[in-house]
């Protein structure tokens, strides 16, 4: 089967497997050790699941900001959303 | 009874994890992939980064779209939910009466959403329709076709005509499935009719009002068919929303890389308010 019509590309193939890859690990983590809901910094009770929903979406709005207010090389922002990632796993 | 837990029902969830696959994840990719390109043909495409985003994020007509989404989407939720509940309210609560109501309710639901833009085109003409010629028969100046407050006003009457029986059918649902016994014991505490609403009915209501501030907030987020039949968008941009001006760029001007670059910030938008939403109104009176 063709998936030319799908205009892949070699980064967003990359990410693509990497989300995907996440998905994968975040399934046999949550078998081998079931996640409890806590609380941490932020106002609600969140399961593992949870937090890394939000390290996702925070790091998208974070790839955005970087692009639309500043000029400096994307690598940064990407940097910037894996620090922000894992302040959200570890204490959100 | 102890519940049996066997991993096998996780193949139940295969057919739907299909269709999501296909309707859902599959586009979603291919619009990703889009937005990094410039694409002139089906094979003739060009990497360029995050430039897209960058031309989009810049763009002064995105911006104001934004605020006039915003702000429909704002107007919509404060009119539809309250009105909703309160109609809920007062409709009656079983014999045919209830019947009528509900089937009445629900008509606005069953017409295309194209056509809704037409009816309300026709009915609020300032030469022929109804609406629009009684307004201008008390000396009132109305023409949704030339002023942009006009065209406003005729939206939102469409939409909150069009949606609202939606959020009464499920405030209806959730009223309904309170059992008496609770009225029963608000009476012997001589409790007001306001307590009733406030202690048993709106507490009771949270999980469809959730369905229903969410399915309305990203409805009226999404709106396209109703505004685009009645105004165009217009007068001047007065009413073009973002799903307006996505489908000028995408399909107007077949640029497909800044507008799948503009799908993507939009698809964040309204993932990132659906969860604020959903988690206010999940954590609402639980003290978080």
């Amino acid at each position: 089967m063709s998936l030319d019509w799908m205009a892949w590309t070699l980064p967003t193939g990359v990410f693509f497997c990497v989300i995907a890859l996440l998905l994968v690990a975040m399934t046999v983590w949550e078998i081998k050790v079931p996640t409890v809901a806590r609380r941490g910094v932020l106002p609600l009770s969140t399961t593992r699941g949870d937090r890394f929903f939000v390290g996702l979406l925070g790091s998208a709005y974070i790839n955005l900001a970087w692009i639309g207010l500043t000029d400096m090389n994307q690598w940064f922002a990407v940097l910037i959303s894996l620090v922000y990632m894992a302040i959200v796993m570890r204490f959100a | 009874m102890e519940k049996t837990k066997d991993n096998r029902a996780w193949f139940l969830v295969i057919p739907v994890f299909v269709i999501v696959a296909f309707s859902a994840i599959i586009p979603l990719m291919t619009v990703v992939n889009y937005s990094v390109q410039d694409i002139f043909g089906p094979n003739e495409r060009f990497f360029v980064g995050v430039e897209w985003f960058k031309e989009i994020l810049h763009d002064e007509r995105l911006h104001e779209a934004l605020l006039r989404q915003f702000l429909f989407s704002g107007l919509v939720l404060l009119i539809e939910i309250p009105l909703g509940v309160a109609i809920a309210l007062a409709m009656p609560k079983k014999g045919w009466a209830a019947s009528l109501s509900l089937v009445l309710l629900a008509l606005p639901l069953l017409i295309p959403w194209n056509v809704i833009g037409t009816i309300w085109i026709i009915f609020t003409r300032p030469d022929i329709g109804l609406l629009g010629a009684t307004i201008n028969g008390l000396g009132i100046d109305f023409d949704h076709t030339a002023a942009p407050l006009d065209a406003w006003i005729t939206v939102m009457l469409m939409e909150v005509w069009h949606w609202t029986p939606l959020v009464v059918l499920l405030a209806y649902a959730g009223l309904q499935a309170i059992p008496d016994a609770f009225y029963q014991a608000a009476s012997i505490d001589g409790a007001s009719r306001w307590a009733v609403f406030r202690y048993i009915q709106l507490p009771k209501m949270r999980g469809v009002l959730t369905i229903a501030i969410l399915l309305r907030f990203m409805d009226s987020f999404l709106i396209y068919a109703e505004p685009f039949v009645l105004t165009g968008g217009g007068p001047g941009n007065a009413t073009t929303f973002l799903s307006i001006h996505l489908v000028k760029i995408a399909v107007g001007q077949f640029d497909l890389g800044p507008a799948a670059a503009f799908s993507i910030i939009y698809f964040l938008i309204v993932l990132l308010f659906s969860w604020l939403f959903y988690q206010a109104l999940q954590n609402v009176g639980k003290g978080e």
